[in-house]
Parts: C-alpha cells; structure tokens; sequence
C-alpha cells in the first residue's frame, strides 16, 4: 500500500464536510471512478463527515486507496471520539435518527458503497470504515 | 458568499454552481423566502444542473425551501437534476417529495408557464 495516497480531512465544522468530501471525489476520479461512483463515494463521505460532526462534534475523514487480492478502490475511515452508537442495529435502519435528521446516514452510506464496517465503544468513540471497489 | 438569485419577469432563477456547505444551503433558504416576498415572484426554478452531489441534509433543506415557497403562494421546480445525482439520491433513500422536477430550465419555464394562469385584469 502507497502511504502517499493517504489523506487525512480534519472535521470540525460545516467546511470541512465540503472538503472531505471534495478531497474523496477527486481522490475517487484519479484513481478511476466513473462519475456515478464518484458521486456514490462523495456522498457517502459527506454523511459519514456529517455524522461525526452531529454526534461527536469532532473527529476526522481519512481516505486511502486500497489493493486487495488485485482489486483496486477508495476506503473511508470515519473515525470519533463521541458518545458512541446506542444501537448499530437501529444506526443501520432506515428512519431511525436521534438527532433531527432523515435517519438515512448509515444505512444509505452502506448502500452507496460495495462494504460498510462500524465498530463502536460507548463513550469512547466510532470508527465507520466504508470501501468501494473499481469494477 | 452568496449564491446569485435572478428575477425573469415573475420568475425567480436560482442556479447552484458551487459544492454549497449546510450553512450555505440554510442561507440561500432565507434569501430565497426573502426574495420570493419582496419580488412577489409567481414561480421559482432551482437549477442543480451544475450539482455534483445532493446529500441527505441538501435534500431535506431544497424539499422545505421548496414547501416554503410553496406555502407563500410561488409555483417551485427543481430543474436540470444530474443522472449521477438522481441514482445517488435514490440509493442513499432520499426524494424531492411533493416537488415538481424538470429536465432543465427551459422545461422549467415552459412548465410554469403552462400552470401560471394569466394575472386576474390582465387581457390574454
């Protein structure tokens, strides 16, 4: 793995969504996305930034190119020091939300990517790592 | 910085070039509103043919912008909707609910024209 192609977006404000997502979609089209992919992975980056910001107020996007078994694509890591997911069952559900949004973050990221992984300890923190694979 | 809102007769235009930040989507909101109720504009178009990508918090701000112009009486379109945007908007589980959408700003206009009955007084 290239450790040049690792970039780090720092979230603490409404911006700095705009920027981790930026950063993915043009880390996304260098690496050969097409621009339905890119729009998937920026958009799935702008949820995951959001939730951070909802729920921990802080915490940060790192993007990474990944190359398994000869398979090349984008992984996110979306990773919080907050108060932890209550619930990864009900996080994963369409509607559920316990902030005022539509409930659509998680479960519409992992739609919009080929894999989605949450690990997370009650007040300590959430790391979402998300990937998606050029076909 | 913010976002250019152009009035055509009784058409308010507003084009979306830029990736907007949730604070800049909540400000064209209040422009819109305030513009809609100073210009007495009978119809607004949203045109988000430049939009990369429309998320789940864009959504749910554009679909009540849109239900607040339509409460104060203004005929709205979202025009010129991306097929790259439309697949992730599907796939993510969001929906412009209850908004009309067209294919671009002429199909936008001809739109509003053809709902747009003539201003009572007015000789067609």
């Amino acid at each position: 793995m290239n450790n040049n192609s690792v970039t780090c977006v720092a979230i603490g404000s409404e911006g700095d969504i705009v920027e981790a997502r930026q950063k993915g979609r043009e880390l996304s089209k260098q690496i050969g996305f097409g621009l339905t992919d890119q729009a998937r992975i920026a958009t799935g980056i702008s949820e995951l930034a959001r939730n951070i910001l909802l729920y921990a107020g802080s915490g940060q996007v790192i993007l990474n190119i990944v190359e398994i078994e000869g398979r090349r694509g984008i992984e996110i890591m979306a990773q919080d020091q907050g108060p932890g997911i209550m619930s990864l069952e009900q996080a994963l559900t369409d509607g559920f939300s316990t902030s005022r949004g539509l409930g659509v973050g998680l479960p519409g990221t992992k739609r919009l990517m080929d894999e989605l992984y949450i690990e997370s300890t009650f007040n300590q923190g959430t790391v979402v790592i998300a990937r998606k694979w050029i076909n | 910085m913010e976002i250019p809102i152009l009035k055509i007769h009784d058409t308010l235009i507003v084009s979306i070039q830029v990736d907007l930040s949730d604070e800049l989507v909540l400000l064209l909101q209040q422009n819109l509103l305030q513009q809609i109720s100073q210009t007495e504009a009978r119809g607004l178009l949203i045109d988000l043919t430049a939009v990369e990508i429309v998320d789940s918090f864009m959504s749910r701000i554009l679909t009540e912008t849109a239900h607040m112009a339509q409460i104060m009486g203004t005929n709205v379109a979202l025009v010129g909707i991306q097929p790259a945007v439309a697949m992730t908007m599907v796939e993510l589980g969001v929906y412009f609910k209850n908004i009309p959408t067209c294919r671009n700003l002429e199909k936008g206009l001809d739109y509003l024209a053809a709902i747009q009955t003539p201003e009572r007084g007015v000789s067609t």
